[in-house]
């Protein structure tokens, strides 16, 4: 076996240009959908990230009958008491933070022009505001009982030149049904670098928003932070209670789950394309190999080699061919999604209510890699099985007059 | 002692509709310590009878028996293993592995054998001093004379102790020296070492060493005699 391994070493370095530019193709190959893996993991890591940051959170308690899409108001569908049920929450020890909030969808209204927005009522002082608080860019976040003052996003402030101070008018949509407005002031702007969230997002004081749309002391949801969030479906079961349900953050951003798996769903099957492509670079350099070596495959016939080791000699031959070009791919691959990571690539959000960033970055796991290179080792192999198969078929007789020398 | 046998063997190449008949019909009986020259005019199926009798090659009729079992009956890896464990090649060009050193070269057969590592080593020293090689072990092919390779080629045919060994050619590429160096070495292993050798030639020097002369013409056996080596 090891002399077969030696053998294969050796037999790859006759030709030395061709197997670099072999294993290289397939580096090349593996580097390439290292990255875009790595693209696709970060996309939607730092989506789940800023979705729970901005918005989902780890936890949420609701009544049953609220409906998110909607952002109901009806007394029935929002939460009774939500201050009671975000201390008692809090007391828990799983529990870094939970306070309540509401959702009300709104229309801004600026000269001629009238701009759907999403009005959330926060609590500003919360830990669980803290992400809305830190990314302030402008001015300063509303205090509690601010009864006029709004923050802004910095999408919407850029693109209707709104700054702090500014007079707007916001109309909402109350639990009776009705629509009521108001005029306020923009106190900040802040900016989450997340487009989405930004261009429609409307903050202000839970108080101010529960008076403006008559909820009462009522909330949409209490949002919860967990210390870890793979607790988060032992703590939703702890928490029991009539007319409530509890939300965790897997089926809150089901649509950031839902596309994780149809990616890597998509990811194997670009895989097996790219490196199908890339193994027949390694096996034409193989087929190339035996017909070199005829006469060689003779000698070791006539010297009692069976066929299966024959196959073998090719096989280790491929593998060394892909364990180098898997090697090249990773070292290659981890340089492209440093590169790219450290410059980023600019977009705008296509997918709607998926919170992605200003730019797009690279994260390489060890999963993907693990999983991208025995995906090369075994496509590589199984593409192998051609030209060792015809090395093993040739009859000793034909093999040794295929290169009889003069 | 018998160490192989061909009876009434035939083969025929079919290349379009011409058939050439390369053997007509040989028996012929190889006895342990031989030394036989096979001779002929060139196209005469020396070559393919010993591919046949060296199971590389399946006669179109008749049988070949090496070492008692009927090569005619085996399949391809029992014939792998016969070649493996019986029989020992020296080829007209000097067929060692490239990338192999002479040492590796030697070593191939007993690794395929899987003699162990102790005995093995000991094997391929003892072999590179039979054939006065022991300096240049670690010398690939390329950097061999062309008697060196042949010698190496012998040493490795010789190193799994083989029933007998065939050699085809053996000096048809090689000036008179080295020819006749490889021929001495031969019949050395022969007198010494009883090792059974059959090889086909065309040259009459080479002749001369034979105890036995087999000749063939036109695929068909025309004498057989014993010769004064
Ligand atoms: N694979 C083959 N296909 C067709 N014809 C073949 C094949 N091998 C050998 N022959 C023919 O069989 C006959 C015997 O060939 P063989 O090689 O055995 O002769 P030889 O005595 O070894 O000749 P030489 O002295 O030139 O080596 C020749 O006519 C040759 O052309
Ligand atoms: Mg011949």
């Amino acid at each position: 076996m090891l002399q077969i391994i030696k053998m294969a070493w050796r037999d790859l370095g006759r030709n030395r240009r061709r197997s670099f530019f072999s294993a290289l193709a397939l580096g090349l190959g593996v580097s390439l959908l290292l990255l875009m893996a790595a693209v696709v993991e970060d996309e939607i890591r730092t989506g789940m990230a800023t979705s729970i940051r901005l918005q989902s959170g780890h936890l949420q308690v609701r009544a049953s009958s609220y409906d998110e899409d909607k952002a109901s108001l009806a007394w029935s569908d929002l939460l009774e008491d939500p201050g009671g049920i975000a201390a008692r929450l809090a007391a828990l020890p799983q529990v870094s933070a939970a306070s309540p909030r509401l959702y009300a969808s709104g229309i801004l209204a600026l000269g001629d022009s009238s701009i759907s927005v999403r009005v959330m009522g926060v609590d500003p002082a919360a830990a669980t505001s803290a992400p809305f608080r830190e990314s302030v860019v402008s001015g300063a976040m509303v205090g509690p009982e601010d009864r006029e003052g709004v923050v802004i996003g910095q999408g919407l402030a850029t693109r209707y030149s709104l700054a702090t101070g500014d007079r707007l008018t916001v109309m909402v949509n109350t639990s009776n049904g009705d629509v009521d407005q108001q005029a306020f002031i923009v106190r900040g702007i802040y900016s989450t670098k997340t487009p989405a969230f930004d261009d429609v997002t409307v903050l202000m004081p839970l108080a101010k928003a529960q008076a403006i749309t008559g909820a009462g002391n009522r909330a949409s949801l209490v949002l919860i932070m967990l210390k870890d969030r793979d607790q988060a479906d032992a703590v939703a079961a702890a928490i029991q209670g009539s007319g409530i349900r509890t939300h965790t953050w897997q089926s809150l951003n089901r649509l950031l789950t839902d596309t994780e798996s149809l990616a890597q769903g998509f990811m194997i099957f670009l895989y097996l394309i790219i490196l199908g492509i890339t193994a027949t670079v390694v096996v034409n350099t193989l087929v190339m190999a035996v017909f070199e070596r005829t006469r060689e495959i003779g000698i070791l016939s006539a010297l009692g080699m069976r066929r299966r080791q024959v196959m073998a000699l090719f096989f280790a031959e491929s593998a060394l061919l892909a364990l180098g070009g898997i090697a090249i791919g990773v070292v290659l691959g981890v340089l492209f999604v440093a590169l790219f990571s450290a410059v980023g690539v600019p977009v705008r959000p296509g997918l709607n209510g998926v919170l992605i960033g200003e730019r797009l970055r690279a994260t390489l796991t060890l999963r993907d890699t693990l999983t991208l290179s025995v995906l090369a080792l075994i496509v590589t192999l199984i593409s192998a099985l051609y030209p060792a198969r015809m090395a093993a078929r040739m009859e000793p007789v034909e093999a040794l007059r295929g290169g009889k020398q003069a | 002692m018998e160490v192989a046998r061909v009876e009434n063997v035939t083969r025929s190449f079919k290349l379009g509709d011409v058939e050439t008949h390369a053997l007509r019909g040989v028996s012929l009986a190889i006895q342990d310590g031989e030394f036989t020259a096979l001779v002929g005019p060139s196209g005469s199926g020396k070559t393919t009878l010993l591919q046949i009798i060296g199971c590389l090659d399946q006669p179109t009729s008749g049988r070949v028996y090496v070492g008692g079992s009927e090569v005619t009956r085996l399949g391809r890896d029992q014939r792998a293993d016969l070649r493996r464990d019986k029989i020992g090649y020296v080829f007209q060009f000097f067929a060692l592995i490239p990338t192999l050193t002479a040492y590796e070269n030697i070593e191939m057969p007993l690794l395929l054998n899987n003699t162990p590592a102790g005995p093995r080593a000991a094997r391929v020293k003892e072999l590179l001093d039979t054939v006065g090689l022991a300096s240049r072990g670690g010398h690939r092919p390329d950097q061999l004379s062309g008697g060196e390779q042949q010698r190496v080629a012998i040493a490795r045919a010789l190193a799994k102790r083989p029933a007998f060994i065939l050699a085809d050619e053996p000096t048809a590429n090689l000036d008179t020296t080295n020819g006749q160096q490889v021929m001495d070495l031969m019949t050395r292993l022969n007198r010494e070492g009883g090792v059974t050798f059959i090889f086909a030639t065309h040259d009459p020097r080479v002749i001369g060493y034979a105890r036995r002369v087999v000749t063939l013409r036109d695929g068909a056996l025309v004498s057989d005699a014993a010769a004064g080596g």
